[in-house]
């Protein structure tokens, strides 16, 4: 065992990255909750964003432009979803899953000559002196512009929930769509909105994986991020602030089990590679123990004439 | 009403006269662990499956799973396979070995072909590549060519095959430099791209200036790419894309041969329960081309190595060996026998750390 080889400025500069997309996907995923509509899709809007992204960064060698693509990617992806469930009131769980087949099958035919290609580099902020503090300098100030818009975005959509028009309208489609619906709100015209924030989102996180984290485009590369976002979501009860928590200890954990392996710790490796799900699950159940519930109208069919 | 009746009956029609051909056609079916796209094993998988289609024409149909779970959702893709009518099935990964096993006594006019497992019966194969003698290579590659004297090993689960893989490339690597030392990192899973890539750059900020990977998708290969100075071998197919560096030679799965030999067996009716276990010598494994990051006399030596292994004049488990608690393994000029090498459950002595259960 040697504690030493483990460098932890390297260390949380890693899970910081390693957390990102699942922040991303799941952020939306909340919005869309929270506006009463369950997308079991996230997976395949993902993979959607991966490629878009993956594919515009490497035609134009802007990795911005790519992030741009792969929300455009994803947001058009759940264009469909919302056909179905909003126009067509098919069943959400099964528009959902169907989503998240169609998104991997898809990408797999768009991806074909993308294989084997390095996408260019996104740069990292450029922080002046920031950059130059010991330990926080490393850890805080050195990474891309995607990883700080991803906390902006949480700040962001727990401001709006909790403190705007927007937000209170949002919430009340959720809890009650008929009740907003009398009180003259268009609940279609919100759950498409929310619906599309949640595909910009998913693609944005599936994105960061091909053109960041990884970088590189391979089929099926999200592997099942999409599903744990989700899970995400419910285990924060749907507030911003646990699920930027849970990503945290998910991607830290995650990172951190590699580590002690790769440094030869005497901990039984199948308790560390079980640690990152067990650990997230239980700290979120136990901040949950308050009486955070569901969107009451979580998965409901809306129609007006009803 | 009318428009789906017309639908129904259409597809029946077709289902019909699809039913109507199929008892000339071979049917040959494929369970792969990942996507065809992974650039690693599932790719190799798919392109015997590519050629056992070109070979056999219009004589053969085959039809492919790929992103298959190990475990219960595997046998229920290989039921559904077989009721519709396969009459040759290859699973190909180790986690399929008791779905295959169960599926198989349910269908015993279907024969299965299991890649990597050991648990046969009348009408299922098993099949392998002797990849150890691939790792052989990469191990003397690796041991002469690390300045850390630190290599990285991305494991992905504890079972013979990839246990054998890390103590054939640690003795190969200790035999040409002493202070080599074996970081290994389980990744439990065989595709994901992200967490490989995560492995392997924790095996990086570690020191590793090398870095081996068991697990099936390139991502190690671009995360080396990104850090510069390490160095890394394609696992299963080529990897190409990443030569001359960070990929410096790899291990490639070719399993054409073999798919079209069994397809053809069971045309001719001559296919029977065998177990099939090739190396370098009879072409099952290749070795990449070792490329100009690797030092001319390294990369001699390293090809010296293959011959030998492939003409049978070396077995890269030769004694003296011992185990990683001390005892005996293997005496002076003795070499393993594939019984002990298909169970192989310890490490060689010299390797830090324990297996997994």
């Amino acid at each position: 065992m040697d504690l030493s080889a483990i460098n932890p400025v390297l260390f949380v500069a890693g899970f910081l990255v390693a957390a990102t997309p699942l922040i991303f996907a799941a952020l939306g995923e909340l919005v869309v909750e929270k506006s009463g509509v369950l997308n079991l899709g996230v997976e395949g809007m993902m993979i959607m964003g991966a490629i878009c992204g993956f594919a515009t960064a490497v035609e134009t060698g802007s990795p911005m432009l790519g992030f741009a693509a792969a929300a455009a990617g994803g947001a058009l992806l759940s264009l469909l979803f919302a056909f179905l469930t909003q126009i067509t009131l098919a069943n959400q769980v099964a528009s959902g899953l169907a989503l998240t087949l169609f998104g991997l099958g898809f990408s797999a035919l768009l991806g074909q000559s993308y294989v084997g290609i390095k996408p260019p580099r996104l740069a990292e902020v450029n922080f002046g002196p920031l950059h130059d503090i010991p330990v926080l300098g490393p850890v805080l100030f050195s990474h891309d512009i995607m990883l700080y818009l991803g906390i902006a975005m949480v700040i962001a959509v727990w401001v709006m929930l909790k403190f705007t028009r927007a937000g209170l309208i949002l919430r009340a489609v959720g809890e009650s769509h008929d009740a907003a619906h009398a009180l003259g709100y268009k609940v279609v015209r919100i759950r498409t909105l929310a619906i599309m924030f949640g595909g910009a989102c998913a693609g944005l996180g599936g994105a960061y994986i091909s053109l960041i984290r990884v970088p590189q485009w391979t089929e099926g590369m999200t592997a099942g991020v999409g599903w744990i976002a989700l899970a995400l979501v419910v285990f924060a009860s749907w507030k911003p602030w646990r699920l930027l928590l849970g990503a945290y200890l998910f991607g830290g954990i995650t990172q951190l089990q590699l580590n002690l392996q790769g440094a030869g710790v005497a901990i039984p490796v199948e308790y560390l590679a079980m640690s990152p799900y067990i650990i997230t699950i239980l700290v979120l159940v136990v901040l949950s123990a308050d009486k955070s519930s569901a969107p009451a109208s979580l998965g409901r069919t809306f129609h007006a004439s009803s | 009403m009318k428009l789906s009746t017309l639908l129904a009956s259409a597809a029946l029609a077709i289902g019909l006269a699809g039913g109507a051909f199929a008892d000339d056609k071979t049917k040959v079916g494929f369970v792969f662990v990942g996507p065809v796209g992974d650039g690693g094993w599932t790719y190799e998988h798919n392109q015997g499956r590519l050629a056992v289609e070109k070979e056999f024409g219009d004589k053969v149909e085959t039809v492919f799973v790929e992103n298959v779970a190990e475990g219960p959702d595997s046998e229920r893709v290989m039921t559904q396979m077989a009721l519709d009518g396969a009459d040759l099935i290859f699973t190909t990964s180790f986690g399929y070995m008791d779905p295959t096993i169960n599926v198989a006594a349910k269908f015993p006019n279907v024969k299965f072909e299991h890649a990597t497992g050991y648990k046969r019966a009348d009408n299922v194969s098993t099949y392998s590549a002797r990849f150890y003698e691939g790792r052989a290579i990469q191990g003397h590659i690796a041991g002469k060519m690390t300045k850390s004297n630190i290599i990285g090993y991305i494991g992905s689960f504890p079972i013979p095959e990839v246990i054998r893989g890390i103590n054939s490339a640690y003795i190969h690597a200790k035999k040409v430099n002493p202070d080599v030392e074996f970081k290994i990192v389980w990744a439990y899973t065989w595709f994901d791209p992200a967490k490989e890539a995560d492995a392997a750059k924790v095996l990086i900020e570690q020191g590793a200036d090398v870095v081996l990977q068991h697990t099936d998708s390139t991502a190690p290969q671009a995360a080396a790419q990104e850090a510069g100075n390490v160095i890394t071998f394609g696992q299963a197919s080529d990897m190409a894309q990443y030569a001359p560096m960070p990929r410096v030679s790899s291990i490639i799965d070719n399993w054409a041969p073999y798919y079209i030999a069994r397809t053809k067996a069971v045309m001719d009716g001559t296919w029977t329960s065998t177990d099939t276990w090739d190396g370098i010598g009879a072409g099952m494994v290749g070795i990449g081309e070792i490329t100009d990051a690797v030092p001319a006399d390294v990369k001699a030596e390293a090809l010296a190595l293959k011959a030998s292994i492939a003409d049978g004049s070396y077995h890269p488990f030769t004694g003296p060996l011992k185990k990683q608690d001390g005892s005996d393994f293997l005496a002076d000029g003795e070499t393993a026998d594939d019984g002990t090498l298909a169970g192989m459950n310890f490490y060689v002595e010299g390797i830090t750390g324990d297996i997994p259960n």
